[in-house]
C-alpha cells in the first residue's frame, strides 16, 4: 500500500506539468513587468486630446491611415497572387523564392530603408528617386509588410480541397468565376486575417520609413515619425498623445483579428 | 496557361523589384572592390562597438524570453484560472504596437520624473535591454503553443500517474515534444533582438560608442553622409539575417510548398 501511495499522485491532474503556481506566476509578473507597467505609465502621461488636435499631428495620422489602407490594398492582391504561385505553380527556385519571402521578417527595418534608398533614392543608378516623397514611404511600407497576407493565405490555400474547382469547371465555370466562387470564400479569412496584420504593422511602421520618408511636416511625416519628433523637441506629453491613439489602432486590430478567427473556427466545424 | 505564366511573372516581379533588387544592389555596391575594402570600413571601433552592444542585447533579450516564452505557453495552455485570456492578449500585444510608443513608455516609466524614475536605466544599456525584451517577447510563446495543444495532455498523464514528479514530467515527456518549436521560436526571437531599431532608438540617448547598436550605427553613417560605413554596416546585419532565414527554413515545417 505504501509503494501505491507513491506511485499515485494524490490529486491526479496536479502534476501533469510544471507546478501551476510557477508557469503562471512568473509569466504573469514577465508580462506585467515588461508589457504593461510601461504601457500604463504611457496612458497616465498622455493626458487631453489637444496635442493631438494640431494640425502637423493629424496630418500625420491622416497620411499614415490613408497609406496603411493602400499597403493593406496592395498586400491583399499581391500577397494572394504570391501565394498562389507558391503553392500552385511549379518552376525552378521555387524553394529559395518561398524562403525569400520571409526575408523582410529577418532584414532590421533600417537595412531595409536602407537598401531601398540606394536603389530607389537620390543615387539611384535606374533613375527613380523616391526620396522625401510618399512613394518612397508606400515602397518601404511594402517591403516590410509583405510576408503578412502571404503567409496567412499560403497554408490554407494547401490546403483546400480541388475536387470543387475540378467540379465547377467540369461544369463549366471560367476559372476567373470558379476563382471567385470556390476559391476566394474559403481563403478570405485568411487574407483578411493577414491584411489586418499588414495595416497594423504599417500604422506603426518606424525604422523602414525614417530614412526614407525625409520627415517633412504635412508631407511624409507619419505619426511614428511624428512621435519621435515630439519626443527629441522635448514635448513628451504631445508624444505620448499621439502613441496613444497608435496603441488604440494597434489594440483594435488585435481585436479585430482575434474575433475573425472565433467567427472562422465556429462556423467551420 | 497565358494566365498561368502572367501570374507568375507578376507575383516574381514583385518580389524581385521590392526586395531582390535593392538588397542586391547595396551587397553588390558594398563588395564592389572586394571584400577587404568593405571590411575596413566596418572595423572602425565605433562599429566594432556597436556590433558589441548588439550582441549584448541580444545575449540577455534571447535567454529571458526562451525561459519566459516556455513558462507562459505552459500557463495559456495546460492551466484553467482567471485571466488566462488576458495573457493570451497581453503576449501578443509587442507584435501589433509600434516600436516608437514601445521606447516611449519605456521612457516615460524608467525616465525622470516617471514612476520608477532615476536609476540610470534610460539612455543607457538596461533601457536597450529592456525595450528588446518588450518587442521580441512574443515569438516563442507564438510557437510553441499551437505544439502544446496538439500534442494533448495524456502522456503528461500517464508520466504523473506512473509517479514522475512534475519536473521529471516535463523534462521527459512536454520538453521533447516541443524542443523544435521553442528552437524555432528563438531564431525569430534572435533576428527581432538583432534588427530592433525604434524602441532602442528611443531609449538610447544615441551615445556614439557608448549606447549606440548596429543599427543605431547604420542611421548615424547615413545621416553623416558616410554611404560606404553605413553599407558596410548594413551588410553586416543583412548577413546574419541570412543566417537567420536559413535557420528559420531549415527549422520550419512545410507549410505549403509544392
Amino acid at each position: 500500500m505504501a509503494a501505491n501511495a507513491d506511485i499515485l499522485p494524490a490529486a491526479p491532474g496536479a502534476r501533469r506539468s510544471l507546478a501551476p503556481g510557477l508557469s503562471i506566476g512568473i509569466s504573469s509578473l514577465y508580462l506585467s513587468a515588461i508589457v504593461l507597467l510601461p504601457l500604463a505609465a504611457l496612458g497616465w502621461k498622455a493626458h487631453g486630446w489637444g496635442a493631438i488636435s494640431t494640425p502637423q499631428a493629424t496630418a500625420a495620422l491622416k497620411l499614415t491611415l490613408e497609406l496603411s489602407l493602400v499597403v493593406a490594398l496592395v498586400n491583399a492582391v499581391a500577397g494572394t497572387a504570391i501565394a498562389w504561385t507558391l503553392v500552385r505553380d511549379r518552376f525552378v527556385g521555387q524553394g529559395f523564392v518561398n524562403a525569400l519571402v520571409d526575408l523582410p521578417f529577418a532584414l532590421p527595418t533600417i537595412v531595409a530603408g536602407l537598401t531601398l534608398l540606394a536603389l530607389y533614392g537620390p543615387k539611384s543608378p535606374v533613375g527613380i528617386n523616391a526620396a522625401f516623397t510618399r512613394w518612397g514611404l508606400l515602397l518601404a511600407l511594402l517591403f516590410v509588410t509583405l510576408p503578412f497576407v502571404v503567409r496567412t493565405v499560403q497554408p490554407v490555400l494547401f490546403e483546400l480541397d480541388r475536387e470543387m474547382e475540378d467540379a465547377a469547371a467540369s461544369l463549366g465555370a471560367s476559372r476567373f468565376t470558379t476563382f471567385l466562387r470556390i476559391v476566394l470564400p474559403s481563403i478570405l479569412p485568411a487574407v483578411l486575417s493577414g491584411v489586418a496584420l499588414a495595416f497594423a504593422r504599417a500604422v506603426g511602421e518606424f525604422g523602414a520609413v525614417v530614412l526614407i520618408s525625409g520627415n517633412l511636416p504635412f508631407k511624409t511625416e507619419v505619426v511614428a515619425v511624428y512621435v519621435f519628433g515630439r519626443l527629441e523637441s522635448g514635448d513628451s506629453g504631445g508624444a505620448a498623445a499621439a502613441s496613444v491613439v497608435i496603441l488604440s489602432i494597434s489594440f483594435g486590430v488585435l481585436l479585430a483579428i482575434g474575433a475573425l478567427r472565433r467567427w472562422v473556427t465556429r462556423h467551420d466545424r | 496557361m497565358i494566365a498561368k505564366y502572367a501570374l507568375r511573372f507578376v507575383s516574381l516581379g514583385y518580389l524581385a523589384v521590392l526586395l531582390v533588387a535593392p538588397i542586391g544592389f547595396v551587397f553588390w555596391q558594398t563588395f564592389e572592390h572586394g571584400v577587404g575594402p568593405a571590411w575596413d570600413t566596418v572595423a572602425t571601433p565605433d562599429a566594432l562597438h556597436a556590433l558589441k552592444v548588439t550582441l549584448i542585447l541580444t545575449a540577455i533579450a534571447v535567454p529571458a524570453n526562451t525561459i519566459f516564452g516556455v513558462l507562459c505557453a505552459l500557463a495559456i495552455v495546460r492551466h484553467r484560472y482567471p485571466g488566462a485570456g488576458i495573457v493570451n492578449a497581453v503576449v501578443d500585444l509587442p507584435l501589433a504596437l509600434s516600436p516608437v510608443v514601445v521606447g516611449l513608455a519605456l521612457l516615460v516609466l524608467y525616465g525622470r520624473g516617471g514612476w520608477l524614475g532615476g536609476h540610470g536605466i534610460v539612455f543607457a544599456l538596461p533601457g536597450m535591454v529592456l525595450a528588446t525584451i518588450f518587442v521580441s517577447l512574443p515569438f516563442v510563446v507564438r510557437e510553441v503553443v499551437p505544439v502544446l495543444r496538439e500534442i494533448g495532455t495524456e502522456q503528461e498523464q500517464v508520466a504523473a500517474t506512473l509517479g514522475a514528479s512534475a519536473f521529471q514530467t516535463f523534462r521527459r515527456v512536454t520538453w521533447p515534444a516541443i524542443r523544435w518549436a521553442t528552437l524555432y521560436g528563438v531564431v525569430l526571437t534572435t533576428a527581432r533582438a538583432l534588427g530592433e531599431f525604434g524602441a532602442v532608438s528611443v531609449v538610447s540617448g544615441r551615445l556614439a560608442g557608448q549606447t549606440e547598436s548596429l543599427t543605431l550605427y547604420v542611421q548615424d553613417r547615413y545621416q553623416s553622409f558616410d554611404n560606404t560605413g553605413a553599407y558596410a554596416a548594413a551588410v553586416l546585419l543583412a548577413l546574419l539575417a541570412l543566417a537567420t532565414l536559413l535557420l528559420m527554413t531549415r527549422l520550419k515545417p512545410n507549410e505549403g510548398v509544392q
